[in-house]
């Protein structure tokens, strides 16, 4: 297999790598290529022009920002974020969920963006990042703008970037408490992934507010707004008993599509032991003071 | 498109459309033959190459990746004569057969031991699950791996390297 010819454009700056998208259709970003090339080489998509994100410096950087978000570049691999000494002093659960993903080679060079903007339902960090409450920063030809991850999967394969729009970085809400990502995968890819965040009144043993995502289950992260209302108030100990009264009928109003992966019941059974284990997880970073 | 980059050590330009797979830049053009086309979709590793250090599926990366950078095939880490030790270790387990995917695996694992030099089971299963194996079953891989791991100590993470 290989792909169509294209033009190839590496740009050293996101403005120019912009321009060198805008008003053109068959023109692409290419980060790692791990889902962009195996689409032109299958020949579902064709590209006329490519534009490499590869040389442009601070796109890969990971930080906290002055008012305590961490910040994730969206070229940044996975393999980096797994490796990074910072995603695992301030979000471990994050460094986990990426070192299950794929294989070693697509996690060296597939990055968080690339992930994000193809929006293959079958993934994992768009699933934890809604449940975080996340932001994508967005750069277009008409300026910037923000997007909350739960706002940005449209759909398969579908997102709220507009075509000429490059993701820059992702914005990690600073007073996140303990979160937990769990998934099952079947094959290459997640069959159905789980993602919990908390936050804690003071004292710290009892939750305020619980956000919770059942991702790859249909076209997008969904949540479940019963689960999540139950949760509040709840002491993190008694968390995992509360869930288990509402179980048996709140996963119904997710929308489940049966594929390879498993039946639609089958998936719902997964995802209610998938979400019993991100709460035991939850509640032990709790114990331990870390998210 | 023009590039230079180092393949294997040696200084070396190419010229190509842009859509060039690195794969058939690595086995058409320079004719290094050890790196394998299997699934052609980055699942199988027969393809593994190290790109400025890092593991990738040259089937699935373009060859302009490489400008100004560096390429190790499995040619780059077989000595002169005889074998490596990683190559020694794999013979000497039988932990090869038909040998399509020795090249992916032996690449794969010269990208573990030198960030980790002494990894547990747990670890040498998770680094090396995307690479497949027809015929070994993979327990004579495991074994093999685990005989580069210096006595007593299995699962010491040593300093990953940057
Ligand atoms: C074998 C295999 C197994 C996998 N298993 C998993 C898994 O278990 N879990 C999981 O979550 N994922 C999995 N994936 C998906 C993998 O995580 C993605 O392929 C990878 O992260 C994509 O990143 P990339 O940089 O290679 O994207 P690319 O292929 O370079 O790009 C993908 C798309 O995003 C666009 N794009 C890229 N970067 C930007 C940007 N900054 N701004 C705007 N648009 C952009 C591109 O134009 C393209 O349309 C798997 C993939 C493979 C091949
Ligand atoms: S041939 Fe490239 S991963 Fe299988
Ligand atoms: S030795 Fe034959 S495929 Fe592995």
């Amino acid at each position: 297999m290989r792909p169509a010819a294209f033009d190839y454009l590496r740009p050293t700056a996101v403005a120019e790598a912009v321009r060198g998208i805008s008003g053109s259709d068959g023109a692409f970003f290419y980060a790692g290529g791990t889902e962009l090339l195996l689409a032109l080489k299958m020949r579902v998509l064709r590209a006329d022009r490519l534009i490499d994100l590869k040389r442009i410096p601070q796109l890969d950087r990971i930080a906290l920002s002055e008012r305590g978000e961490l910040t994730i570049g969206a070229r940044a691999t996975h393999r980096q974020i797994e490796e990074s000494a910072l995603v695992q002093q301030v979000l471990p659960a994050l460094g986990r969920l990426c070192s299950q993903v794929a294989n070693i080679r697509v996690r060296s060079v597939g990055t968080i963006g690339g992930n994000l903007c193809f929006a293959e339902p079958h993934a994992d960090p768009g699933t934890f990042l809604a449940a975080l409450g996340a932001r994508l920063h967005l750069v277009g030809a008409q300026g910037e703008r923000m997007v909350a991850a739960d706002e940005f999967v449209l759909g398969e394969f579908e997102t709220a970037r507009r075509d000429d729009e490059l993701l820059s970085h992702i914005v990690i809400p600073a007073q996140a408490g303990p979160s937990a990502y769990r998934r099952f995968r079947h094959g290459e890819r997640p069959s159905v992934g789980v993602g919990v965040s908390w936050r804690l009144a003071k004292g710290g043993r009892t939750i305020e507010t619980a956000r919770i995502r059942f991702g790859a289950l249909g076209p997008r992260p969904q949540a479940v707004e019963a689960l999540e209302q139950a949760l509040g108030g709840v002491e993190t100990a008694k968390a995992s008993g509360r869930i288990a009264e509402l179980l048996p009928h709140a996963l119904d109003a997710l929308e489940v599509i049966s594929d390879r992966h498993g039946g639609a019941d089958y998936k719902r059974h997964l995802a209610a032991t998938l979400l019993q284990r991100c709460i035991a997880d939850a509640h032990q970073a709790a114990l331990g003071g870390r998210p | 498109m023009a590039i230079s980059f180092t393949l294997n050590e040696r200084e070396v330009a190419a010229e190509f459309p842009p859509n060039r797979l690195l794969i058939d830049l690595l086995r058409d053009h320079f004719k290094l033959k050890g790196t394998k086309r299997s699934c052609d979709m980055e699942v199988c590793g027969a393809c593994t190459v190290l790109l400025n250090g890092q593991p990738v599926s040259s089937c699935t990366t373009l060859a302009a990746d490489a400008d100004q950078g560096s390429i190790v095939t499995i040619e780059g880490l077989s000595p002169e004569a005889g074998l490596s030790r990683i190559q020694q270790a794999f013979v000497d387990h039988g932990a090869a057969q038909c040998g399509f995917c020795t090249p992916g695996f032996i690449v794969a694992v010269t990208d573990l031991l030198s960030r980790n030099p002494s990894p547990s089971d747990d670890e040498i299963r998770h680094h090396l699950r995307g690479n497949l194996c027809r015929c070994t079953g993979y327990v004579k891989i495991l074994e093999a791996v685990k005989s580069l791991v210096p006595p007593g100590r299995e699962g010491v993470k040593a300093q990953v390297k940057a």
